[in-house]
């Protein structure tokens, strides 16, 4: 049976969501969209070139028959920005027939630096962008306590940031990503939480799934790797090895050893006995 | 008369449509959204004839994360 979780009105068959960015150039990436098996891609609402518009663009690389894209309000430091971006790229998705016209992927920044979520203004945003029909999926911090507000403010999705994006840190405060997924989970277990940002190697995608999260949405991790094709492939089985095993279920953490062969019948000396 | 579009001022002759200004620059407008003083135009309203000092946005998709 396939492995499939909802955000609203989207069902979502691979939890594995991919940016576009970064990649040396548009054949690299598709192929790397390609071995990560991923159905929901990431995109950002950039200025038009308008010297040297022959370009081909990003649209004419991606198979939208294929793909659900996400558009993304990166590089926006405030409610009202964020909320320009969301319209425009909902706009250019109706143009092309795409279902993810319907949603958007909400960042708003605090500075430029950090790159570090607003969480008043992503809670700002939230509230509008709702209010205007879309399905947000909010990036946020691991702050449980904002985590918690967003989705109050009417998030269809929190996606906690396991290190600042394109760090390549992992995730950093695996408690808080367990504490937020406790708590916009408490009574409602199917509300899907996507840790968001930071990745840089398969382990820390991982490390995301077996704390419980419903998926990882990831860029810089697979498009800056010396392979990213390859890359992408890990990235895909790490995932699937972490929501196994959190499905599995992990034995608790002890203190001492518990042996896996009987000490019954050992013919050996045994110390302090 | 001037304009700016996507930051950068423009001259485009009196009684350019949004449809005329896209064509000039080489768009489809299917790849294309479009804003008009810092408001969504869809495409039913690209006929809308821009005056001087509209500041428009044109805007596409790009890689990102």
């Amino acid at each position: 049976m396939q492995d499939v979780f909802r955000i609203k009105d989207f069902d979502i068959k691979n939890r594995l969501f991919v940016g576009t960015g970064k990649y040396a150039n548009y054949d690299v990436m598709r192929q790397a969209l390609d071995a990560s098996g991923c159905q929901v891609v990431t995109v950002a609402v950039r200025r038009e070139r308008l010297v040297d518009a022959q370009g081909r663009s990003l649209l004419d690389f991606l198979d939208l028959s294929k793909y659900v894209i996400l558009p993304n309000t990166a590089g926006c430091f405030s409610a009202e920005d964020a909320i320009r971006v969301s319209l425009l790229g909902r706009e250019l998705l109706e143009k092309q027939g795409n279902k993810g016209a319907g949603w958007v992927k909400l960042e708003v920044l605090g500075d430029k630096k950090t790159l570090l979520p607003d969480p008043v203004g992503t809670i700002e945003a939230t509230r509008e962008l709702v209010k205007e029909g879309f399905t947000v999926l909010a990036y946020t911090s691991d702050d449980p306590r904002s985590a918690v507000r967003i989705k109050e403010a009417g998030a269809a999705s929190v996606m906690p940031a396991g290190s600042p994006i394109g760090s390549g840190q992992g995730v950093l405060n695996p408690l808080n990503i367990s504490l937020c997924l406790e708590l916009l989970k408490e009574g409602d277990p199917h509300y899907p939480v996507i840790v968001d940002a930071g990745v840089g190697t398969a382990s820390d995608v991982t490390i995301a799934m077996e704390l419980g999260a419903d998926g990882v949405l990831l860029n810089t991790g697979i498009a800056h790797a010396k392979d990213p094709a390859k890359m992408a492939v890990a990235m895909k089985h790490a995932l699937e090895a972490g929501r196994l095993a959190y499905e599995a279920g992990r034995i608790a953490k002890k203190r001492y050893a518990t042996a896996s062969s009987p000490f019954e019948g050992v013919i050996s000396y045994i110390p302090g006995e | 008369m001037t304009i700016k579009v996507n930051g950068q001022e423009k001259e485009v002759a009196d009684g350019t449509t949004v449809t005329q200004l896209i064509a000039q620059h080489n768009l489809t407008p299917k790849k294309v959204a479009i804003e008009l003083n810092r408001r969504l135009i869809r495409s039913d309203k690209y006929e809308t004839v821009l005056k001087t000092g509209d500041e428009v946005e044109i805007v596409t998709f790009v890689g990102g994360g």
